[in-house]
């Protein structure tokens, strides 16, 4: 059995392993690195469980070989907070009851931090779309749109109010 | 849900690209964004010796302009062409098509090239290039060839490729004046392959009338085709319901659908005639600056 | 909007009709939950399953020599090795058996044929596919008509029948309903189909069985919504005591029934670690869950309304062919092999109703209850408003209007159905009057018969359904001969916070929470301070598990029970701490005060430390309760939905533009909670009534065996659902709640179903089975000849 040596940066950690080339990148993260927050939900690339961030671009990982993703920034559900802090995304969907049984949720926040990273304020069609890709089968995905809408209003507060005299400058 | 073994290699240049797969012919397989090898080989329906990683091969993925042409390189993601401002001035039909791909993480790194070497029976890029009158580049050791769409997509998931070459760019011909396009499809649910899609790509003359025209149809036939019959009638009519619906009977007359879990062959027949007419109603609008 | 009974504690405490947030919130967000496939055990090993491409035949040969050699293959395990221990066979909660491996012949595409073990989840699928099985096909019999004919292939030799019937179960007056049916100046009959669909929770099934051979234990760590019951199944059938076997949940992604039956990898999986020794992991894919696992619906239904010619319904006759697959697996209460399906009568006065069931072997996967179905009532509810909407056209009635005239009235309450049921409590006409008012009802009317005038298609359809929840009461309910009490044990701490424990088990619902604000409620300890429990048979108490909406019916009211049992032993201790009399004091609060004196009180948490540090003499020492529940009746949620629907011509699809849902589930423990069910309830009934089914050619083929083409909704097919409340609180529950897990997914199909048919039915259209996909509708535009291209 061949193995060919992978490294990777997973939510700002080193981290490497030998893997066989066929390896999903999912099992990499889940199985090998021990990070279980991304989850499995199907085999055919439709539910986006699996979905994790690779060089800022979100990724079902489960349609990813690790070969592929060798020298890649990888952020997964357990690097999204900053420390004991959680990220807005996190607060909302826990605020807006934005989950239920909580198995698709690490996928849909990550593709929700991927949307509002490049459109910080989308329209609730344009959320839809964003989370088009990934699947819930608890919520009706009513709250979730509430919960990006949360936090994407939170996100615009926080970047339109620099610390610092930038702003004061500007006015 | 779990690959079959493999090799593995990450070449850094074209030309090692080619050398591997003249080398390896018959049982290397060209690995791009992957969402259409690998769901293939989590399923076991493939089983390829070796997988070709593109990913460090650098310079494939450009979209520019030059005096002949619109050139995209196979590499460009879906995504990379729906947001290109280029491409969005000379053809809005590339975001309208290129939105309806799969979802948001597939259009992060589903590949043109890819998808068009893959030439699933409903892609979408394949009915845009056929409308367009594109053409693909395919590179050898022996060299490059420049294939026209309407000859690239042979069957189902069969192309004109070799197995040792490799699409490298697709050339778009710069548009003319007046000119509009527009994609549309049908699906059961977001992300789906479409039930059948309607690319067209059109001119219209000073007299107001259509002067060129190509339809792209694609998930009606073994394979997407040209819709020719209903292009030669649209060519010099006036663009107005009648003539849209004619050319809709047109391009359903030329279908060859299945019957499958999409619907029957004669609902496909009647939406390949649908989204044509709706395609050429926005085409027309677009070519006439109404939209 | 949520709305809920107006809550009697302060928010700090958080008991009934508080909004509080999730307290098992804080490890999903953060992907620190632990799901199944999460569970990682010392030398565990990986199991994946060999499953048969054809629907019917024998096994000629299983040629496991060259899985043996694939590395990391540890055992391969046939029907023939079961055999032997007697385990190739295993019962069904349903009272049939099916097999955990066949011997003989295989009985439906994707059956498990064989079970590979290995040291890796890679290893083991590698060894899946090395195996060699040669299969001889078979006549296949997917249509349970053609099962019934004589000649029909017989399916089940092993029961000793010549036939494919498995069971006739019948309810009401026969002889009644045929003589008022006989009488009825109109009779309206119709066959509804409502096929097989299919779970599909994002979470699949799986397991870890870990038998440890020193201390002779077997623990199962699995995706089970009835860790008990399926704890006294395995005991009785491995011959393991029950104290030796320990089933343990963990996180569930999502149940809906599907985790309910005992699937064969699960028993698999403990067969490979009681011979290995070593834990063995058990996870299916996703086409695997799709194709083998437990179905619902697939109910051939022929309906029969008696009407006087103003619209007065005097007769319900239904006769049903239920299509069960090969073997009766559904997981429905021991005397009721249609489930609740006899509550058909529904929200309607009824005098005389008959009920009768076939159920029939087919070609297909066993099954089937398993779609947030709460024992057919979903079969049910689509049967009866289909039927009172076909009705109200025929008629000339408007819909709400027809509804209004043949409702249960506030005053018949409790009534008793033409089928035996004593609904609890219920104000149906408060329900349709709220749903109209806030969606425009009139209105919508008039903008329909304008566009109507121009050729547009727009339906508006109503859905006015009683659900039944809460199994149930010990003189009716059983599963295996287990009575479905459910149970809560609580213990209060001598620093005043406390564990509670329960028979049922979340997938997702929330019970660390509404458990708790049911104890704050009762109790007066802040539900922050309150953990809650299950799901570890070696801790919880005995309890039937969570589906059928029955968690707060059932174990709530155990919960509320046990928590007064711990409030009078409270009064004795604060008696004895006051130096009054019990009879002087009074609760509120959490507090126990003087009568007269309100100075004069002790804070539960000042009882609870005296518990411990100062108890009366007389009395034990702690406070603890438990309560096993035996519910006097099942509870009677109900509501009312209006849909409103866009047809494209030009395509045949079915656009749904407002959705009103008003919900009556009585007292509501957590309203953001609940409104989150009726949410993903509206979206699971939604999604049967436009997208999924589970079809199977004539070779028995699975046609919708992956995410491909099986459609489950995303984002884009759900419209932003608009949900209220009324209030009618169980008269006979603790806290006057019902359940209300899957009203939603009762009520919303028909509502949609009612919606596009009432848009087509100036055409002559009287009918449409789901799911109302674009090709059916648009072969009816055709048909009528307004489709537009």
């Amino acid at each position: 059995m061949t193995t060919q040596h992978v490294r990777l940066t997973v939510n700002g950690q080193p981290m490497e392993a030998d893997v066989e080339p066929r390896m999903l990148l999912v099992h990499l993260i889940r199985d090998v690195f021990r990070l279980t927050g991304t989850h499995i939900g199907c085999d055919t690339s439709h539910c986006g469980a699996c979905t994790v961030l690779v060089n800022g671009e979100s990724a079902k990982s489960c349609t990813m070989l690790a070969v592929s993703a060798d020298g890649a920034e990888i952020t997964t559900i357990e690097g999204l907070a900053q420390g004991p802090n959680l990220h807005p995304l996190q607060q909302a969907f826990w605020d807006q009851h934005g989950l239920q049984c909580g198995f698709c949720t690490p996928g849909m926040i990550m593709e929700a931090a991927w949307l509002l990273a490049r459109n910080p304020d989308p329209t609730e069609q344009e959320i839809r779309e964003g989370i088009s890709g990934n699947l819930c089968r608890c919520t009706g995905y009513v709250n979730i749109i509430k919960a990006i809408q949360q936090a994407a209003a939170e996100l615009r507060a926080a970047a339109e109010a620099p610390a610092g005299t930038a702003g004061a400058a500007a006015s | 849900m779990i690959p079959p073994r493999f090799d593995y290699v990450r070449p850094s240049s074209l030309p090692d690209v080619l050398r591997i797969l003249r080398e390896r012919e018959g049982e290397a397989k060209l690995l791009a964004g992957g969402y259409s090898l690998i769901p293939v080989l989590k399923l076991r329906l493939a089983s390829p010796g070796l997988l070709v990683d593109l990913r460090d091969v650098a310079g494939l993925d450009a979209i520019v302009e030059t005096d002949d042409n619109i050139r995209i390189g196979a590499r460009a993601t879906h995504r990379q062409i729906v947001e290109n401002a280029l491409l969005a001035d000379r053809y809005p039909i590339f975001a309208e098509a290129g939105a309806t791909i799969g979802d948001p993480q597939v259009r992060n790194w589903g590949t043109i090239g890819g998808s068009c070497a893959h030439a699933d029976p409903a892609a979408t890029w394949p009915a845009v290039l056929i409308a367009t009158r594109s053409a693909l580049v395919a590179r050898s050791e022996a060299g490059e060839r420049t294939i026209p769409a309407r000859e690239f997509f042979l069957d189902t998931f069969t192309t004109a490729l070799t197995s040792t070459e490799v699409l490298t760019e697709v050339r778009v011909p710069r548009p003319g004046r007046r000119s509009g396009g527009a994609y549309a499809a049908i699906e059961r649910k977001a992300g789906d392959f479409p039930t059948a899609g309607a690319a067209v790509q059109l001119r219209l003359g000073d007299d107001g009338r259509i002067a060129e025209v190509g339809i792209g149809l694609t998930a009606v036939a073994e394979a997407p085709f040209a819709a020719t019959e209903a292009e030669a009638l649209l060519v010099g009519a006036t663009p107005d319901e009648a003539t849209f619906r004619e050319a809709g009977r047109a391009a359903a007359a030329q279908s060859r659908p299945t019957s499958d879990s999409h619907g029957p062959a004669d609902y496909k027949r009647a939406m390949a005639a649908e989204m044509t007419v709706r395609a050429l109603r926005r085409a027309v609008a677009r070519a006439r600056g109404e939209a | 909007m949520a709305h809920a009974q107006a809550p009697t504690t302060p928010p700090e405490v958080g008991g009934m009709g508080h909004a509080m947030k999730r307290k098992e919130d804080p490890r999903f967000i953060r992907g620190k939950g632990e799901y199944i496939d999460d569970v990682v055990l010392p030398g565990m090993l990986w199991l994946d399953i060999v499953r048969s491409p054809y629907a019917h035949a024998k096994i000629l040969s299983i040629d496991t020599s060259e899985a043996l050699k694939v590395p990391g293959v540890v055992a391969v395990i046939t029907g023939k090795d079961l055999e032997a221990a007697g385990l190739h066979w295993m019962p069904t909660i349903a009272g049939d058996t099916q097999m955990v491996l066949p011997t003989e012949r295989v009985m439906y595409q994707a059956q498990e044929v064989a079970a590979v073990i290995a040291e890796s989840r890679y290893a083991a699928a590698d060894g899946v596919d090395a195996v060699r099985v040669e299969y001889e096909p078979l006549p296949v019999v997917v249509d349970p008509f053609k099962a019934l004919e004589p000649g029909a292939p017989i399916l089940r030799p092993d029961k000793g029948k010549d036939t494919n019937h498995i069971w006739h179960w019948e309810s009401g007056d026969r002889a009644g309903t045929e003589a008022a049916m006989a009488a009825a100046d109109v009779v309206i009959e119709q066959d509804i189909y409502l096929p097989r669909i299919h779970v599909a929770s994002i979470e699949t099934c799986g397991c870890v069985a870990d038998w440890d051979p020193i201390r002779e234990k077997l623990t199962v760590h699995m995706t089970t919504q009835a860790p008990h019951a399926i704890r006294t199944v395995f005991s009785l059938v491995s011959k393991i005591p029950e104290h030796k076997i320990r089933i343990k949940t963990h996180d569930i992604g999502g149940g809906f029934g599907g985790k309910v039956p005992v699937y064969p990898g699960y028993v698999l999986a403990v067969v490979a670690s009681l011979t290995t020794g070593r834990p063995v992991k058990w996870i299916e894919d996703r086409s695997e869950n799709l194709q083998a696992d437990s179905f619902a619906r697939d109910y051939h239904i022929r309906a029969k309304l008696g009407l006087t010619k103003d619209g007065k319904i005097t007769a319900l006759q239904v006769k049903t062919v239920a299509d069960h697959g090969y073997a009766d697996a559904a997981a429905d209460p021991s005397k009721f092999p249609a489930g609740l399906f006899n509550v058909i009568t529904g929200s309607y006065d009824i005098a005389k109703a008959f009920v009768e069931v076939d159920g029939v072997y087919t070609n297909k996967p066993p099954g089937g209850v398993a779609y947030r179905c709460s024992f057919r009532v979903t079969e049910a509810v689509h049967a009866i408003e289909r039927m009172a909407d076909i009705a109200a056209h025929q008629l000339g009635i408007d819909p709400a209007e027809f509804r209004f005239r043949n409702f249960i009235q506030p005053d018949q309450f409790p009534y008793r159905s033409a089928t035996g049921w004593e609904y609890d409590s219920g104000n149906y006409p408060a329900a349709l009057r709220k749903a109209m008012e806030i969606i425009g009802y009139e209105e919508l009317r008039r903008e329909q018969a304008e566009r109507r005038a121009r050729g547009e298609l727009m339906g508006i359809g109503i859905s006015s359904f009683t659900e039944i929840v809460g199994a149930g009461p010990s003189h009716t309910f059983d599963i295996l001969g287990i009575k479905m009490f459910d149970s809560c044990e609580i213990r209060v701490h001598p620093t005043g916070s406390a564990i509670a424990r329960i028979g049922v088990q979340t997938q997702g619902q929330g019970h660390e929470t509404t458990f708790a604000q049911i104890i704050a409620e009762e109790l007066g300890i802040p539900a922050k301070d309150i953990t809650i429990e299950y799901g570890d048979t070696d801790t919880a108490p005995y309890g039937l598990g969570t589906y059928a909406s029955r968690s707060t019916p059932v174990a709530g009211a155990a919960t509320a029970v046990a928590a007064r049992k711990i409030r009078e032993k409270a009064r004795k201790i604060a008696a004895h701490l006051l130096e009054a009399n019990e009879e002087d004091l009074e609760w509120s609060n959490g507090r126990f005060s003087v009568k007269g004196s309100p100075d004069r009180f002790k804070t539960i948490q000042e009882i609870a430390f005296a518990a411990y540090t100062n108890h009366p003499p007389g009395l034990e020492a702690g406070l603890e309760a438990v309560d096993y529940y035996d519910p006097p009746n099942l509870t009677f949620p109900f509501g009312s939905y209006i849909c409103v629907v866009d047809i494209d011509r030009g395509t045949g699809e079915v656009k749904i533009r407002r959705f009103v849902a008003v919900d009556d589930c009585g007292n509501i423990i957590n309203p953001m909670i609940v409104d989150g069910q009726i949410h993903g309830g509206l979206t699971m009934g939604l999604a049967p009534a436009l997208y999924e089914a589970i079809t199977y050619d004539e070779n028995g083929n699975n046609q919708a065996g992956t995410f491909l083409d099986y459609l489950v909704p995303t984002a884009m097919e759900v419209p932003m659902w608009e949900t209220a409340k009324t209030v009618t609180p169980s008269p006979h529950h603790p806290l006057g709640a019902k359940g209300v897990g899957e009203s939603a997914t009762v009520g919303a199909p028909p509502a949609i179903a009612n919606a596009v048919v009432d848009a087509l039915w100036h055409l002559g259209v009287r009918h449409i089975d789901i799911p109302i996909t674009p090709p059916k509708v648009y072969a009816i535009l055709r048909e009528k000849g307004v489709a537009t291209a």
